[in-house]
């Protein structure tokens, strides 16, 4: 792809990303007269001071706002910490998910919600969630290496058995908890944006903008990454270190994304397969593309999770899977460039 | 640049590697190291290339301590190197693998300007895929992927440049294409080699490996001889002239029945497998 045709598509991203944070403030679970919802948004930016009413404020400033403002920083984190763990592992199969991120940071959010956060040194769920999703990937790749190196195929099994043991103590929980907790604990293992707040979007969206630049200024250090140990030396990585800087910025993505939205999963793997198959594997311009599509991936499918069965909510994996799965396997039959 | 090994030692999981390998390469010579499979010629490179550490000893290029004195990309900026048999799981393009070789060059904030656009251009040019540069690696032929990471390695600009097997995988006029051009760029160079005809050929100087020491230093008319190759590959050898090129040329025949021969193959071998295991 010619410079001129990516920033083309970076701008055409931009726009899109734009229009989907239009649209899914516009609409929601509720039917509003969208004349309503701009007024009540312009309200809070001061562009003019009309009378709005509590409820409609209520409604679209305090829930729909942020919530999509969170999808579109959830879905770029996950979509960026996916690409970062498949250079790390050097396998297009690694993803939040399939490591156990996911799965460890349900367990320690179910953990601080039945036993009490006072247990766990009074960390909330969100807190249970961070802690736990850094301890799982730690534990992931210390399983995974041997002498300092990590095989691509030992890392996906290591995570995928960590993943079913903090499933099954989830499972295991799960049998004794009040039906009360249970709606609480769905939220964690299912995955959601629902619980979003303006508390809550500042330090992901910090971290995720941060993370994302460090690593596109990185991109060179990526490309030589991704092509084996050997030549990375070879071309002057420090492999070892390099590693650990990856390894410390997937976790806090992967642990800030998982801590304010529970278990999404599908997102991370195919995003960044997605990004490679338009503009190829050369991280200075694939991870932005992984990034802003992710975002705007994400933004349209909990539209869809909070519109399609008004006025109740649908579960957001079952739309990531739904429109992700056919885009993904249309993009796979066509594109003449991959990651494996 | 010269290159200086001196008594270095590689272990890996517990297994003597290499022991007190010690070299000296000349500016602009091309030392070829030879010896069987797992004699530890790729383990001695990685040394050079930064990849394994040695634990005890020194790689010194122009008398400063590649692993001491010099950081990684300082050290990419002396010596290039072609690995063995780079698989490339991501599907990147011909130029976006050449372009890899600036790196080094490049610091975080840096963006690749037009110098290095030519560099890139020029390295293409000089192994002659020019034509293929939106080519993505993976539809290469094997012979076309060789030259491309010799392109990359010669983007890299180093007065040094090492070579793992470079002619594997190569049709006969493909090796010999390689070697005229590693011959004709005038770099320091260190390639291990396979066959011995190439390395009588273009080598300036040659040492021998076995079972991770050098039994044998020197030009190649002096050091490949019938007893030292005997002895060292297990093979009978005759050394001639080359009925075309009027060079060196050895044919080599395997030896029958001979008790010595298979010892020394089964030690070879279990020097051999460590370093697999640990890939």
């Amino acid at each position: 792809m010619s410079g001129g045709g990516f920033v083309a598509l970076v701008v055409g991203l931009l726009l899109a990303l734009v229009a989907s944070l239009f649209i899914g403030i516009s609409l929601g679970t509720v039917t509003l007269p969208f004349g309503e919802v701009w007024r009540v948004v312009g309200s809070h930016l001061g562009w003019h001071d009309g009378e709005i009413s509590a409820v409609q404020d209520q409604i679209i400033w305090e829930f729909r706002t942020p919530r999509v403002l969170l999808a579109a920083v959830v879905g770029a984190g996950l979509s960026v910490a996916g690409a970062c763990l498949q250079v790390l592992a050097r396998n297009g199969l690694a993803d939040p998910y399939v490591l156990g991120v996911s799965s460890g940071a349900g367990l320690g959010a179910v953990l601080a919600i039945t036993i009490g956060s006072s247990v766990l040194g009074g960390l909330g769920a969100s807190g249970a969630a961070f802690v736990f999703s850094l301890l799982t990937l730690v534990l992931v790749f210390l399983f995974a290496q041997r002498g300092g190196r990590i095989g691509p195929t030992r890392l996906v099994l290591a995570g995928v058995a960590v993943s079913y043991l903090a499933t099954a103590a989830t499972s295991f929980v799960q049998l004794y908890v009040n039906p009360l907790e249970l709606r609480g604990i769905m939220f964690w293992i299912l995955g959601s944006l629902a619980s979003a707040s303006w508390d809550d979007l500042g330090l992901p969206t910090l971290a995720i903008v941060v993370s994302t630049a460090w690593l596109v200024a990185r991109g060179r250090s990526m490309n030589v990454m991704a092509t084996g140990d050997d030549t990375a030396s070879a071309l002057g990585v420090d492999v070892n270190r390099f590693r650990i800087e990856l390894l410390v910025i997937s976790s806090l993505l992967t642990a800030t994304a998982v801590s304010v939205s529970g278990g999404i999963g599908f997102v991370g793997l195919m995003v960044p397969h997605a990004a490679r198959f338009v503009v190829g594997p050369e991280h200075r311009r694939m991870l932005p593309v992984c990034a802003l599509g992710g975002a705007v991936f994400m933004v349209l499918v909990d539209l869809l999770s909070r519109v399609v069965d008004r006025p109740n909510e649908l579960p957001v994996g079952i739309f990531t899977a739904a429109l992700g799965a056919p885009f993904f396997l249309v993009l796979l039959r066509r594109s003449g460039r991959g990651a494996v | 640049m010269n290159v200086t090994i001196a008594g270095v030692d590689v272990t890996i999981d517990d297994q003597p590697i290499l022991t007190g390998v010690s070299m000296e390469v000349s500016s602009g010579h091309v030392h070829g190291i030879i010896g069987p499979n797992g004699s530890g010629k790729s383990t001695l490179l990685r040394a050079i290339y930064r990849s394994l550490r040695p634990s005890a000893g020194a790689v010194l290029i122009d008398g400063a301590d590649l692993w001491r004195q010099l950081t990684a990309r300082a050290s990419a900026r002396r010596r290039a190197v072609v690995t063995q048999d780079s698989a490339i799981d991501f599907d990147f393009s011909v130029r976006e693998v050449v372009a890899m070789g600036r790196a080094p060059h490049k610091g975080m904030f840096d963006r690749d300007d037009r110098r290095d656009a030519a560099i890139i251009d020029e390295a293409l040019d000089s192994v002659g895929m020019s034509w293929a540069g939106s080519r993505l690696v993976a539809t290469l032929s094997g012979g076309e992927r060789q030259r491309v990471l010799l392109a990359r390695a010669l983007a890299q600009q180093a007065p040094i440049l090492v070579l793992d097997e470079p002619t594997n995988h190569l049709d006969v006029r493909a090796q010999l294409e390689l070697l005229d051009l590693v011959r004709s760029l005038g770099l320091t160079t260190i390639a291990a080699l396979h066959d011995l005809d190439h390395a009588a050929s273009v080598c300036d100087a040659v040492s021998v490996l076995r079972r991770g020491t050098v039994v044998a230093s020197g030009a190649p008319l002096e050091v490949l001889t019938p007893a030292m190759i005997r002895d060292v590959f297990g093979v009978r050898a005759h050394i001639g002239t080359h009925p075309l090129t009027g060079m060196l040329h050895i044919a080599v025949a395997a030896i029958t029945d001979d008790p010595d021969r298979q010892a020394d193959d089964q030690t070879g071998h279990q020097i051999e497998r460590p370093p697999e295991d640990h890939r």
